[in-house]
């Protein structure tokens, strides 16, 4: 069954037509991602789906219809999302940014496991999330989408400017996150990709160009044609 | 030396009514980046009900009825600031200048409506009998009035720290100053906060209209039209969306400009624009505002 279904989504920013009918589902209990060469949309379709941007199309969440909806009633319908640029709240605390994300405060089972896979943001709970690291940002971003129960997460380059080292650290909360947990994954990290996902897409100038397994990404011909990197090194 | 207290509480409590106005406006630019020239109109409406609460509900001047006047003053404004929100500024969010037309609108309307109504004459707010009272302090006899306009000024800050600091609507409003859509993306309906901001910016106008009008002596459909100047004056200088800053900020404007009046008359509103500025050049988010990245 797919827990996410598009349709011939269509989205058009100050006369450009960024999406040019994009269609795709997401199997539940999978992580699928979505790659593509810079600016090609995968961004775009993200915030479609969440209604940040206005689309035509068809969007349904477990047969559920989202079209037309605003962006709360979404994410209240189950869908989780981490953005590009991690958009934490730089002025609240870590624990306040948890805070406000919560929608359960009674739900102590994924609070938990928040703190499990990000041990390091209880000791900084206090702290600004303005003044943390750019990894432990990504954490806040993260753990914020991971706090309620939701059908599916949305997470747009968990890696993006990372260091190796936090690279490694949020690929292994992501790596145990996704068991459990559908995901709609854009990322420009292969290796990642090839750890956590069972689905890929493909994207290019606003359009779906493939749709498969991630073992094409172990040949490095294809990854070159394809997303215009060298398979071997990314 | 007893001159330069009596002006320098009196300038306080000046300032306490800019901080009345200004909270609202700092609280509704801040979170939802709405121009509201209507927020004058919010302080006229708190004063006209306050005075129809004061003399054709309650016949008695006394504190307990100026309180109550204050109270629904600001009860009635918070809501026709709550109703101006959700028929007209809901529909215009991102239109700066469709709001500011709009707003402009609002407020001629209401004027020429309570104008229309009333007449543009001042009519006595009745005040309670210890509002003409005078208290030494030293050899300076302070109105005691102004330590009012002071307290419920100070009453206001606090309850508006704490709301902003300590409650759930107050972390999505501190956090929707900082960016909404990522409050909605997280499943929060950053409306209510927007309109709950809006009664209460109004709310705290219409306590400020009751007050203004005491401090005037009457109420008028033009009582509010420098206030609201001063309020974005303070707005400004204090810093976008902190009410903190907003306090701090009509504190010295009230000081400095009684002082400015008193040692040359009609000085002070010079010197008030040439601090505004100096701030704008200077430091352009206000004394306690943030740069927005």
């Amino acid at each position: 069954m797919n827990t996410l279904s598009v349709k011939d989504l269509h989205v058009k920013i100050n006369e450009s037509h960024i999406l040019q009918g994009v269609t795709f589902e997401v199997p539940e209990h999978s992580v699928t991602a979505l790659l593509g060469r810079n600016g090609v949309g995968k961004s775009t379709t993200l915030k479609a789906i969440l209604g940040l941007y206005p689309s035509e199309g068809s969007i349904e969440l477990n047969g559920q219809s989202l079209s037309g909806k605003l962006t709360y009633k979404i994410a209240q319908a189950g869908i989780a999302y981490v953005p590009e640029d991690r958009e934490i709240f730089a002025s609240l605390t870590v624990r306040e940014n948890l805070l406000l994300a919560t929608r359960n405060e009674s739900n102590l089972q994924r609070q938990q496991m928040v703190n499990e896979l990000f041990p390091e943001l209880v000791s900084r709970s206090a702290q600004r999330a303005g003044t943390l690291s750019g990894g432990q940002q990504q954490m806040v971003a993260i753990a914020r989408a991971l706090v309620n129960k939701n059908e599916i997460l949305l997470i747009d380059e968990p890696t993006k400017g990372l260091a190796p080292k936090l690279v490694t650290e949020v690929a292994d909360a992501l790596g145990r996150v996704a068991g459990e947990t559908t995901m709609l994954l854009v990322e420009q990290n292969l290796p990642l990709v090839k750890r956590i996902a069972q689905h890929i897409i493909v994207m290019d100038q606003g359009r779906i160009v493939f749709q498969g397994s991630p073992e094409f990404l172990h040949d490095g011909e294809w990854v070159h044609t394809m997303l215009g990197v060298s398979g071997g090194h990314k | 030396m007893d001159t330069f207290m009596l002006i320098g509480i009196t300038g306080i409590g000046l300032g306490a009514l800019y901080f009345l106005v200004a909270s609202g406006l700092s609280l509704i630019y801040g979170l939802m980046g709405v121009l509201n020239f209507a927020h004058g109109s919010f302080l006229t409406v708190g004063a006209f009900v306050g005075l129809w609460f004061s003399t054709q509900v309650v016949h008695v001047s006394n504190t307990w009825t100026f309180i109550a006047a204050m109270i629904v003053g600001g009860l009635a404004s918070g809501l026709f600031a709550l109703i101006v929100e959700r028929v007209v500024i809901t529909r215009l969010y991102e239109r700066h200048i469709d709001q500011a037309l709009v707003t402009v609108g609002i407020s001629l309307v209401v004027g020429a409506v309570l104008a229309g109504w009333f007449g543009n004459d001042l009519r006595l707010l009745p005040t309670p009998p210890w509002f003409i009272n005078t208290v030494s302090i030293g050899s300076a006899h302070i109105p005691v009035d102004r330590f009012l306009y002071i307290a419920v000024a100070l009453i206001l800050l606090i309850a508006n720290t704490a709301l902003l600091r300590y409650s759930r609507i107050g972390l999505v409003i501190r956090a929707g100053v900082e960016n909404r859509q990522m409050v909605a993306a997280l499943g929060i309906n950053v409306r209510l906060a927007f309109s709950a901001v809006f009664f209460l910016g109004g709310f705290a106008a219409g306590i400020g209209g009751v007050l203004v009008s005491a401090y005037s002596n009457g109420v008028s459909p033009l009582i509010a039209g420098t206030y609201l100047i001063y309020g974005f004056i303070v707005v400004v200088i204090g810093g976008m969306g902190s009410v903190p800053g907003s306090f701090l900020a009509a504190m010295v404007i009230g000081v400095i400009k009684q002082y400015a009046n008193y040692y040359s008359p009609g000085l002070g509103d010079f010197v008030v624009v040439f601090l505004l500025a100096g701030v704008l050049l200077l430091r352009p988010q206000g004394l306690l505002g943030k740069v927005k990245p």
